[in-house]
């Protein structure tokens, strides 16, 4: 299994290195230790869960998601397409008089639109989650199996490699903690983690 | 004089435990993901040949109604619609439940649902499925469905009747079903990621690897993910509300006595909430006995989807009240005609079957040592769906055969094709259920273990090969 210490003697192990894994037994140990590593202002942390952790988003730091915005856009742009296409070829293309009721009968045409505005909705809000949590991840292998069982984690990583001469990415990056492998670890195992070693970016299988 | 409520007595609330038997989280993973990774037991074998051969005998039948017409079955004029508009209206009503209990449940925050949402939503979805083959194969030409009802650009220049009910219903089913595989799907991201996680063939692990799309458990992933899943949550309930008063539009927007009323939306919404959950139970009772999943689906669980039964069965009672009433009080004698005939004439019997298994047979649950048996509900749950089907049945009889023109009325026998392809449809559905009972985990993991009361303390020692995964929690 790799250490930090293992880490640092085989500089040029093949996988990169992604950063330092710590776990806990409990998420109320988790959230106090995320506030901690919030605190201490690393560039990229991030935490691991089997199951969702309230107070988790907000010890993180995280923002409240932007997937509502998108999700009213397409219920509206549902709504309107529906309309427009049933009076379109209800009143324009091929006026027919059915039941005896007026070409652009709209009450008949509220229900369509509903469930169209209801389904536009639905399928942006996956959408776009799928596309604010990068799935499906072929990136990065889960890098424990009891993640997703019992154990809880805090990973703070690995910064990608920046060029010198990129001010920008420079300038962002100075507003952080500098990563330190060693440093990190010692870290976490101040604010709690009962087990801690440097985990690397396998590919998805 | 009244008594002061002391701190003591206030003190001694004890929410009641949704998970039973001292589980630790590492328990859910090992009890929920166990059956799937065994070869499937006899009993699945028995049950899913069952099923294959009762679909397969249908759709035997089903080809010999394209071959020689529609004219194999009972229809008849005025009866021309029959058991196949029946199977649908009580298909798509069961499918309601579960979005219920997978999306209105959680808008009220009823913990206990995760104890059964991943199951009922899986019925929802196979439900729909079941009842979409209807319209399809009532028309007698399944070929052209297509042509009737999507609306394409065509040589033919025609476009679909949008002012119909019949094509609201494709819409409405159409989004339903969509919807609800998406919402399903969402949820069971983190419980495959969980069965990924605990696989050791590979095979398997690449399976479940594509089919959980990578998931590893970050908490910016959980924040996106919840924030989806109230919102489908949130779209869910108007929309299985929606559907089913559209289904009901099939019948109420006609000018039909007995059919054209505003009671149909929230009396045809109900009666789905009503069958839903009674199929509900069915599946839980057998389910939770075969995979050992007691402590997970608890007779509290059962209880309270048995008070729901209750509740929206008188509903369904109250409906059937308000329909004799008006039809009296309105005065109109075509109206107060089909409900005298519903009674008396021919289809009497149907109208009692119906009487007796929605109304009368679940007032037994007011009884809490009812509600809590075993026996008694799976019992009653079954004779609930068979009173709900015979109530579509007699909606959709009543109101044809005997209608404005006494020289019309005809009676309508279904016949051995009509009865068979209905009994497919329960094959179908089985089918797929029994499918996903041994490919899928059951109940819903990452939610059960979220609201589990204390799942930190030492683990239990289980007996049998279990053993070990218990010491050292995990395989």
């Amino acid at each position: 299994m790799a250490t930090p210490e293992n880490a640092m003697r085989n500089p040029d192990s093949e996988l990169p290195l992604a950063g330092v894994l710590g776990f806990f037994d409990r998420p109320s140990e988790l959230i106090e230790a995320t506030t901690k590593v919030r605190d201490a202002r690393y560039q990229y942390f991030d935490t691991f869960t089997p199951f969702p952790v309230h107070g988790l988003e907000a010890a993180q730091g995280l923002k409240r998601s932007p997937i509502p915005y998108i999700t009213f856009i397409a219920g509206l742009t549902g709504g309107l397409l529906a309309f427009l296409f049933q009076y379109w070829t209800s009143a324009v293309d091929w006026p027919l008089i059915v039941g005896g009721k007026p070409f652009n009968s709209w009450p008949a045409f509220i229900p369509i639109c509903f469930e169209l505005t209801v389904l536009f909705a639905g399928l942006s809000t996956v959408a776009a989650m799928f596309i604010f949590n990068g799935l499906p991840n072929v990136r990065r292998k889960a890098f424990d199996p009891g993640l997703t069982r019992d154990r809880f984690a805090i990973l703070i990583g690995a910064p990608l490699p920046i060029e010198e001469d990129d001010e920008e990415a420079v300038r962002r990056a100075s507003r952080f903690k500098k990563f330190e492998l060693t440093e990190a670890t010692e870290f976490l195992r101040r604010v709690g983690a009962k087990e801690v070693r440097a985990v690397f970016s396998e590919g998805w299988f | 004089m009244t008594t002061m409520a002391t701190q003591t007595d206030v003190a001694q609330y004890v929410p009641e435990a949704l998970v039973t038997g001292r589980k630790i989280l590492a328990d859910v993973n090992t009890d929920i993901a166990a059956p799937i990774e065994r070869v499937p037991s006899t009993q699945w074998w028995i049950c899913f040949g069952t099923a294959l051969g009762a679909f397969l005998m249908g759709a035997f039948l089903a080809g010999r109604m394209f071959l020689n017409g529609l004219g194999v079955l009972g229809l008849n004029q005025p009866a021309g619609w029959g058991c196949f508009i029946v199977n649908f209206v009580f298909w798509v009503g069961i499918g309601h439940a579960g979005t219920l209990i997978s999306a209105i449940l959680f808008l009220f925050r009823q913990k206990w649902r995760t104890g059964i949402n991943r199951a009922a939503e899986a019925m929802t979805i196979f439900a729909v499925m079941t009842a979409l083959l209807f319209p399809v194969i009532h028309t007698g030409r399944p070929w052209y469905a297509a042509f009737w009802l999507l609306p394409y650009p065509n040589q033919r220049h025609l476009w679909v009747n949008f002012r119909s009910p019949l094509l609201w219903d494709v819409f409405a089913v159409g989004t339903y079903f969509t919807i609800s595989l998406v919402f399903w799907f969402v949820g069971l991201i983190p419980d495959l990621a969980s069965v990924r996680d605990r696989a050791k063939n590979p095979v398997r692990k690449l399976v479940y690897t594509i089919l959980s799309l990578g998931w590893r458990g970050s908490n910016k992933n959980w924040s996106h993910y919840e924030m989806a899943y109230m919102i489908l949550a949130g779209l869910s309930a108007p929309l299985v509300l929606s559907v089913h008063t559209i289904v009901s539009f099939d019948f109420a927007v006609s000018v039909l006595p007995g059919w054209h009323t505003t009671i149909f939306p929230p009396y045809f919404v109900a009666g789905a909430i009503f069958s839903g959950f009674a199929m509900v139970v069915t599946l839980m009772v057998i389910t939770r006995e075969c995979f050992g999943l007691k402590n997970y689906v608890t007779l509290n669980h059962l209880e309270k989807m048995n008070m729901i039964i209750m509740t929206t069965g008188m509903m369904v009672g109250y409906a059937y009240a308000c329909e004799f009433f008006i039809a009296w009080y309105s005065g109109n004698p075509y109206e107060a005609f089909v409900f005298r005939n519903r009674v008396f004439g021919p289809i009497w019997w149907a109208q009692w079957i119906m009487m007796s298994c929605n109304v009368l047979i679940p007032q037994i649950f007011w009884f809490k040592k009812c509600r809590r048996s075993i026996p008694i509900m799976f019992v009653i749950s079954l004779f609930v769906n068979i009173g709900m089907w015979f109530e579509r049945f007699v909606i959709t009889i009543g109101g044809l055969h005997r209608d404005f023109l006494p020289s019309s009325w005809r009676y309508y026998i279904p016949t051995g094709f009509d009865w068979g392809i209905t009994l497919a449809s329960f094959g179908w559905f089985f089918i797929w259920f029994l499918l996903f009972l041994r490919f899928l985990p059951v109940i819903a993991m990452a939610e059960v273990k979220s609201v589990m009361a204390d799942p930190f303390h030492d683990p239990q020692p289980t007996p049998g090969p279990d053993k070990e995964i218990a010491a050292h929690g995990h395989a």
